[in-house]
């Protein structure tokens, strides 16, 4: 007995030592045992998809909050429900409120090892470096969307697509409508971080407001992360005190912002999801996403045996308004008639694809000129993904 | 740049404004968690579980609010649920060889995991909130009469800090709480149960930061999600610290950062461009400021109870 050799161990100890172990490998979740028993059922399946007939697959969705926020997570929650009811062979599974951190790895592994997903939507940014480019490595036959434009060709795993859509033409109209209704046009930004996504954001609607009133400014408050109610409750706050009187936003729940401008007695325009129940009175039309549009013909594709990493569906999906990527709220009871019809007129341009948002000769806040004449920038240009200012008309910085 | 000069243009008197309304908004939840504190921690014990108390009473007065229509209702609630959460805090802390900080800090995971747990359905839906007092109507700027729409539950803490101010100085039940809090082993003597007095120094404090949450959700900013609170609770915490276990000092300190956390985005709002992440730091700074100026290594806090921390 090998034991023998253990006799100076009190039997306290041995035990104490087989709990430890025990508890170790709780944890880790016997991770090598696991693996690779659920890879071969993964390389099992990976052809059965292609098969076609009503052979149920399981699509797993994660988002980084509440799945009701009536933002950014809403938004995403609604196309995976929409999908699940429309097609009968998907099976949906879903994890809200899942950190940036590798507790969303061990949600898209579990997702994998035992709920048998083929597809997976991480929606959340910061999910994709490293967690969603470790588990696409160790997963090749599970197809992975992220919500971003951080894929690179060649230097990430085959089997990871990226969708994200030009909002910022939604907001383009949003500022064409809030500086018509508007009295002085002065307008209202409350952003979360100065990134490019969020500046676009702003210079887009700034952009559409200066379209129809060349007058039009938008004062821009930056309150320092996604989710800061305090924060953007006091920025709306005080954009009412000096008499700002539409406002918008880019953060995560756009609650706080539609529910404090109403209170005060402004108008708003929406941002993520539809947000006219919060701020019936004030509510003028909203950017919204329209993931329901995405999701379904993405699901069509994979249903039609296409995947991400043969190459069937693109690794890069982008558009806007004319691709349905995005959609405006509808136009709420303050909006009128002369503004519908601006905003109508303009949206009617994004979808015949004749609108440039980003013309040649642009300045920046600081009176540089940030786009040279003559070199308009088109929408999918990727110059446009790493805007570093703010343009004529925001104040801020 | 001139605006035409609208009579709701307030330029850089926003500013002050601002802060104002922000003590009255922002700093109602500092002054009921750290008043709440106060009793707790004078009679020796810490709870740092009130951050988690601070989000499962925002989350309970939502809820309830909606659910009955009520938001009066909801106050109570967020208060009853306090009490539940100061029960378990109050009777695990005292467990020999048990430390309260390491139990506050699971209190801390317990209260916000029930809160996030319970409050899922009740992200989406408006609850009613309170009712606001309007003291600015005697003026025709909108501005003005918003920052001086202040909550009843203000009222209420500004009313409850004297009270507790008295209470410690000239009742019996003050003396048996400080006493409880200073020298143990007295109390003992005058035949006091530590036990008790403890218990409901705790259930009392985790009352009031029920309601401070309370108005967290049902006041201001008025919603309920899981990051409400953003670290309030601990803040208040801290607070108690620089406020010398004084409830009228707890007062201030209260009003103070209620101010600060304003101070970010009203200044953006005038146009000061440089350094917002600097404003928006500005409670954080000031705790830290404050936490210097008041310690000093050749003598000890002056008020601090002489029991706290301790393992008696």
């Amino acid at each position: 007995m090998s034991s023998k050799k253990y006799l100076n161990l009190s039997r306290r100890q041995v035990i104490r030592g087989l709990l430890a172990t025990t508890a170790f490998g709780a944890t880790a979740k016997f991770g090598t045992g696991c693996t690779p028993s659920a890879q071969t059922t993964a390389g099992a399946g990976g052809a059965s998809p292609a098969a076609g007939g009503d052979e149920p697959m399981t699509v797993g969705f994660i988002y980084v909050g509440p799945k009701d926020d009536y933002g950014y997570n809403q938004a995403h929650a609604e196309g995976a429900k929409a999908i699940a009811d429309k097609f009968s062979w998907i099976k949906l599974v879903e994890e809200a409120s899942v950190p940036e951190t590798t507790a969303v790895a061990e949600s898209m592994r579990s997702m994998i090892d035992i709920d048998g997903a083929k597809v997976l939507f991480p929606t959340s940014f910061g999910y994709f470096d490293p967690h969603i480019l470790k588990m696409a490595a160790e997963y090749p036959d599970v197809q992975f969307f992220h919500c971003a434009g951080l894929y690179k060709e060649g230097v990430h795993p085959k089997n990871i697509g990226s969708y994200f859509g030009y909002i910022d033409e939604a907001q383009y109209v949003a500022g064409v409508t809030a500086a018509l209704t508007s009295k002085t046009a002065k307008l209202g930004f409350v952003g979360a971080k100065p990134i490019p996504q969020v500046l676009r954001n702003i210079n887009s609607f700034t952009l559409g407001a200066r379209s129809v009133k060349p007058e039009a400014t938008t004062q821009v408050i930056f309150t320092g992360d996604w989710a800061l109610p305090l924060k953007e409750a006091e920025a709306v706050n005080s954009m009412a005190d000096q008499g700002i009187e539409v406002v918008t936003c880019h953060v995560d729940s756009p609650k706080v912002v539609m529910e404090t401008a109403e209170k005060r007695n402004m108008f708003c325009t929406g941002y993520h999801a539809n947000q006219v129940a919060l701020a019936p009175k004030g509510y003028l039309t909203g950017a919204e996403w329209d993931w329901t549009s995405v999701y379904t013909r993405l699901m069509e594709d994979i249903k039609a045996g296409k995947s991400v990493q043969s190459g069937g569906i693109p690794h890069i999906l982008r558009g806007g308004l004319k691709d349905g990527f995005c959609k405006m709220s509808a136009y709420g009871a303050a909006v009128p008639a002369e503004a519908k019809q601006a905003a109508d007129a303009a949206k009617a341009k994004f979808m015949d694809g004749s609108m440039v948002i980003y013309k040649g000769g642009l300045k920046d806040n600081q009176g540089k000129e940030v786009i040279p004449t003559g070199g308009d920038l088109k929408q999918q240009d990727i110059k446009l993904e790493e805007m570093n200012y703010l343009v004529e008309g925001v104040i801020g910085s | 740049m001139t605006a035409p000069a609208a009579p709701e243009v307030l330029g850089w008197w926003g500013v002050p404004l601002a802060i104002l309304a922000g003590m009255m908004r922002g700093g109602t939840p500092f002054l009921f968690v750290s008043l709440g504190e106060c009793i707790t921690e004078k009679s020796g014990k810490i709870n740092l579980g009130l951050e988690g108390t601070l989000l499962t009473g925002a989350m309970s007065a939502y809820a309830i609010s909606y659910l009955t229509g009520s938001p009066w209702l909801g106050v109570l609630a967020a208060g009853v649920s306090g009490v539940g959460l100061g029960l378990i805090h109050g009777w695990l802390s005292q467990q020999p060889r048990v430390n309260d900080v390491a139990v506050g800090i699971a209190m801390i995971i317990f209260g916000s995991g029930i809160a996030f747990f319970l409050g899922k359905p009740f992200i989406q839906p408006s609850a009613p909130p309170l009712p606001t007092i309007h003291l600015g109507d005697w003026s025709s700027i909108p501005a003005v009469q918003a920052a001086l729409a202040i909550s009843p539950l203000f009222v209420l803490g500004v009313a409850i800090a004297p009270l507790l101010k008295w209470f410690f100085q000239s009742t019996r039940w003050g003396l048996f709480i400080r006493a409880v809090g200073d020298s143990p082993d007295a109390a003992k003597a005058m035949g006091i149960s530590i036990f008790n007095v403890r218990m409901l120094s705790v259930v009392a404090g985790s009352f009031l930061a029920g309601i401070g949450g309370a108005s967290l959700s049902l006041y201001y900013p008025g919603v309920w999600t899981e990051r409400i609170s953003s670290g309030q609770g601990l803040m208040a915490v801290a607070l108690v610290i620089f406020a010398k276990w004084n409830p009228m000092q707890c007062l201030w300190a209260s009003l103070l950062f209620g101010g600060a956390q304003a101070l970010g985005p009203a200044l953006q709002s005038v146009g000061i461009k440089e350094g917002y992440y600097l404003f928006n730091a500005a409670p954080y700074i000031l705790t830290l400021l404050i936490m210097i100026l008041t310690c000093s290594p050749k003598r000890t806090l002056t008020g601090v109870p002489g029991a706290l921390g301790t393992d008696n």
